[in-house]
């Protein structure tokens, strides 16, 4: 029993040491904004100070957190396609110098198009609901994803598939026992690139047209010159943003756990 | 007495990628085998001990030469002798138990069998307490042990252990040697053992190459003809210290 308080006491100290000066810095910046724009008596409509923003935040709560839930949800869907399409294409690629061949060149060059820009096509061909949405966001987060899969799938250790060779393993015993554990930091790297970008393209898509979500939001406040609204927009994506790359990281350390063993 | 593995004439080189010349580390290399036969093989660092192993297991193929394995007709012996390669190689997502049975896991044996055989040998292998552990939470001597038994586990007939014992300290080391001759006699195994240590090859071997790093031919056998079993205090016998005598200058060339 007092072993677990003193484990948790010291566990709470290091995230506290970790996080510390980022708060702090975080805060100071923060309060020379308000004092600042305070003293400047820059209009609210122009840039709203911090207190403004959680005021904003306080009172139009639940029209936020709905906006937010859509933008969240486009994401989740989008992002969940990219994971499975961008490990399995990858996959595949490794697995099969054919399709290596056919699938490999087409994805790099197409890398350099930018997703962002096909979403006024989506939006004329799906209109303007979930659908394009999802489909800019698992595009834009497929490529990171099956890249790094293809990196983390051939950057193998030649000793260790020596080694299998020698316990008579075959290649899908190769693949399966080490290519695909290899592979796992990699795409983690993947999916935390996908997972940035996904925020973005969920965002820009409903920028280009929407009816729902905090995209569609800050385009729908800025004329109205609800700037504050904006500015509440922004904070609650860069929540959804970090909250999704807590969860990225919290999957990593339990499926890549030896990467992050102590005696 | 029939050879189990007969190697004649056997050369191989590697491409230096500095200078991208061919520089060859064996030289008509001629080596055999008697079935139940412990041979060790001895020379100093870069001479090509390794190869040779690899070239045996399957793992490399010569540039010329023959290689025959009595036992084994086909030209893949990969996966057909138990090879303890020079490094670990643990998987680091893998447990010291999960590691060791790699072996039987990859020839489909059944994973409760497999762990039970495994489990019974961890307390000899001075690593029992340590079968959940990784390869990383472990010492290195720890990790050469755990190599070890993925080795011997996959229970062939000959064995190809390129120091296998380099990192335990004397009296761990003393003790392996002993199972292992405890093993070789019980199941009547063949042998090769690369090492470093002269007394360790003497007092295991019946026979002895000594590879030397010159440009010729260069293998030198050493007929090892002390009555077994053989204790300890063998060392300090005059038949061992002349046999000793006999290699030292091979070494030292
Ligand atoms: N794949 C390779 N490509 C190029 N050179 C190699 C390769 N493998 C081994 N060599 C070279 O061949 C020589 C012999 O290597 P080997 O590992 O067989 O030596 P060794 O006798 O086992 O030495 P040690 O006692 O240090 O283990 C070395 O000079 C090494 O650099
Ligand atoms: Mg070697």
């Amino acid at each position: 029993m007092q072993n677990t308080i003193k484990k948790i006491n010291t566990k709470l100290k290091t995230v506290f040491v970790q996080w510390f000066p980022a708060v702090i810095l975080i805060f100071s910046l923060l309060v020379i904004w308000e004092i600042s724009c305070r003293l400047a008596d820059v209009p609210k409509w122009l840039l709203p100070v911090p207190t403004d923003i959680i005021v904003e935040l306080y009172e139009h709560w639940n029209l936020l957190l709905g906006h937010s839930f859509v933008t969240l949800y486009e994401i989740l869907i989008g992002f969940s396609f990219s994971i499975i399409s961008g490990i399995l294409i990858g996959g595949l690629i490794v697995y099969s110098k054919t399709l290596e061949k056919a699938i490999y060149p087409i994805i790099i060059s197409s890398q350099t198009i930018p997703i962002i820009a096909i979403a006024p096509i989506l939006l004329v061909w799906f209109g303007y609901g979930l659908l394009p949405k999802i489909l800019v966001v698992g595009l834009i987060a497929f490529f990171p994803i099956a890249v790094n899969t293809i990196d983390g799938l051939k950057s193998i250790d030649d000793d260790l598939v020596n080694m299998m060779k020698t316990l008579g393993a075959n290649k899908s015993q190769i693949f399966k026992k080490i290519q695909i554990p290899n592979s796992l930091p990699y795409i983690f790297t993947g999916l935390r690139i996908g997972m940035a970008a996904s925020v973005i393209g969920a965002v820009i898509s409903e920028w280009v047209g929407s009816s729902e979500g905090l995209g569609y939001l800050m385009i729908r406040s800025k004329p109205q010159f609800l700037t504050e609204r904006v500015f509440a927009a922004i904070f609650l994506l860069s929540i959804i943003g970090f909250l999704l790359f807590l969860l990225v990281n919290y999957c990593e350390k339990k499926i890549v756990y030896w990467r992050t063993l102590s005696e | 007495m029939n050879p189990i593995i007969n190697i004649k004439n056997l050369s191989k080189s590697f491409i230096d990628e500095s200078s991208n010349e061919n520089t060859m580390i064996l030289h008509h290399i001629d080596f055999h085998m008697n079935d139940g036969e412990f041979v060790s093989l001895i020379g100093p660092s870069g001479c090509g001990k390794s190869t040779l192993l690899n070239i045996i297991s399957g793992l490399d193929n010569p540039d010329n030469g023959e290689i025959n394995i009595s036992d084994i007709q086909s030209n893949n012996r990969l996966g057909k002798l138990s090879y303890m390669q020079q490094k670990d190689l643990l998987l680091p997502w893998k447990t010291v138990l999960d590691n060791s049975i790699l072996g039987l896991e990859v020839q489909n044996e059944n994973k409760r069998v497999s762990e039970q055989k495994a489990v019974e040998l961890l307390e000899t292998f001075g690593l029992s307490g340590y079968e959940n552990y990784y390869p990383n939470q472990i010492s290195g001597g720890m990790r050469q042990r755990a190599s070890f038994l993925r080795t011997i586990l996959t229970n062939k007939k000959i064995l190809l252990l390129d120091e296998p014992f380099s990192a335990l300290d004397s009296i761990t080391r003393s003790q392996m040697q002993k199972w292992l001759l405890k093993l070789w006699k019980q199941f009547n195994k063949t042998i090769l053992l690369v090492t470093h240590d002269i007394d360790e090859a003497i007092f295991l071997s019946d026979r002895i190459y000594v590879m030397q790093n010159n440009n010729f031919n260069s293998m030198q056998i050493i007929h090892v003809e002390l009555p077994r079993p053989r204790t300890r205090e063998i060392v300090l016998d005059d038949s061992f210290i002349k046999i000793k005598k006999e290699i030292l200058p091979l070494i030292e060339n």
